[in-house]
């Protein structure tokens, strides 16, 4: 299907609560579609990871910025850059590991989950496990293969929203990781 | 504020989930139409929960006229950044919505490439359209067509007790 090339550097923000709610349904329908928690947030991975790929293309045409050197710097640009830019909020980047190819985004706030509650029959559910798939989708297409997941969930009780990012290794042909 | 282009990339991948879940199933004829009213569910679920939003002055429609225009104007301003480019209306309740650039298509193709891929991408706004103005207290039942991409209309029939 062809795309518009050139989006131009504008952009065009639209209140979070329309895409909130959005989701919110989407997450629904596929509580329905599917008869559990763990198929919906293979679901959900899938989802972002097909959005992922996309929208890395957005991001390098709109951002202006170059090539990281290293897990760091990939860090501050998803937190700073790439989280303000399309959801508005920037998570503090915390929980380095020694050999720095770990880190934790932590989300004070999360638009997806603005007025949300899980219901006890899905105690399983990765809510926004969309958030991880867009990540991996994202970063694979510039050559790294990373694993995102999410260690502590508002919606589950936690204070706060934790992402998990691991760098696996870098990707060194051009041929992507692959998705069944 | 979330950027639209999120909003459009989940509005696709959406249709492409919806459209055919992972199943070993192509939806025939039939699963067509179901994939179709799942996509128009969904859409109206959102515009439902969007209209219990609204603030309560904006709710003090004085005709049903000054309703459409709101979806013309405010809705598709908040939902897609622009205002709806025509209303028409026979003043028997139906109405006729025009975009000449619909944001949703704009990315799928130009003319006629794809014409038959466009009601996928057209279901879950016209469900959006019937659950706003369910919210508002008026039943309608709202269709697209597309003659050639990006433009299309939306028919908004309100269905009199």
């Amino acid at each position: 299907m062809s795309r518009q090339a050139n989006r131009g550097t504008e952009s065009k923000k639209m209140s979070s609560e329309l895409f909130t709610l959005t989701y919110g349904a989407l997450v629904t329908q596929l509580c329905k579609d599917y008869e559990n928690d763990e198929d919906v947030n293979k679901q959900l991975d899938k989802m972002g990871y097909n959005i992922g790929v996309r929208l890395i293309e957005d991001f390098l045409a709109r951002s202006n910025v170059g090539k990281c050197h290293d897990f760091r710097e990939t860090a501050d640009v998803i937190a700073k850059v790439a989280f303000k830019m399309y959801l508005g909020i920037t998570p503090s980047i915390t929980n380095w590991s020694p050999a720095g190819d770990e880190f934790s985004l932590i989300l004070e706030n999360n638009p997806l989950v603005d007025f949300v509650e899980l219901p006890d029959n899905h105690s399983s559910l990765i809510y926004s496990n969309l958030l991880c798939g867009v990540l991996r989708g994202a970063l694979e297409m510039v050559q790294m293969a990373v694993e995102a997941k999410f260690v502590q969930d508002t919606l589950k009780g936690d204070g706060v929203t934790e992402i998990r990012m691991r760098f696996i290794r870098r990707i060194e042909d051009n041929l992507p990781v692959g998705e069944e | 504020m979330v950027d639209a282009v999120l909003f459009e990339l989940l509005h696709t991948e959406m249709v492409a989930e919806l459209w055919a879940p992972d199943s070993d199933l192509d939806p025939g004829p039939g699963g067509q139409r179901t994939s179709l009213q799942v996509l128009e569910g969904v859409g109206f679920r959102v515009g439902q929960a969007l209209g219990e939003r609204l603030p309560r002055e904006m709710l003090a429609f004085r005709e049903e006229l000054d309703v459409l225009k709101f979806l013309c104007k405010d809705l598709w301003g908040a939902v897609f950044q622009k205002q709806m480019d025509s209303l028409r209306t026979n003043h028997q309740g139906t109405y006729i919505l025009q975009d000449s650039s619909f944001p949703l298509l704009v990315h799928v193709g130009s003319g006629l490439q794809y014409l038959e891929e466009a009601p996928k991408f057209l279901a879950f706004t016209c469900g959006l359209l019937r659950g706003t103005l369910s919210t508002l207290g008026i039943k309608s039942l709202v269709s697209a067509s597309v003659a050639a991409l990006p433009a299309c209309k939306f028919q908004v029939v309100i269905e009199r007790s």
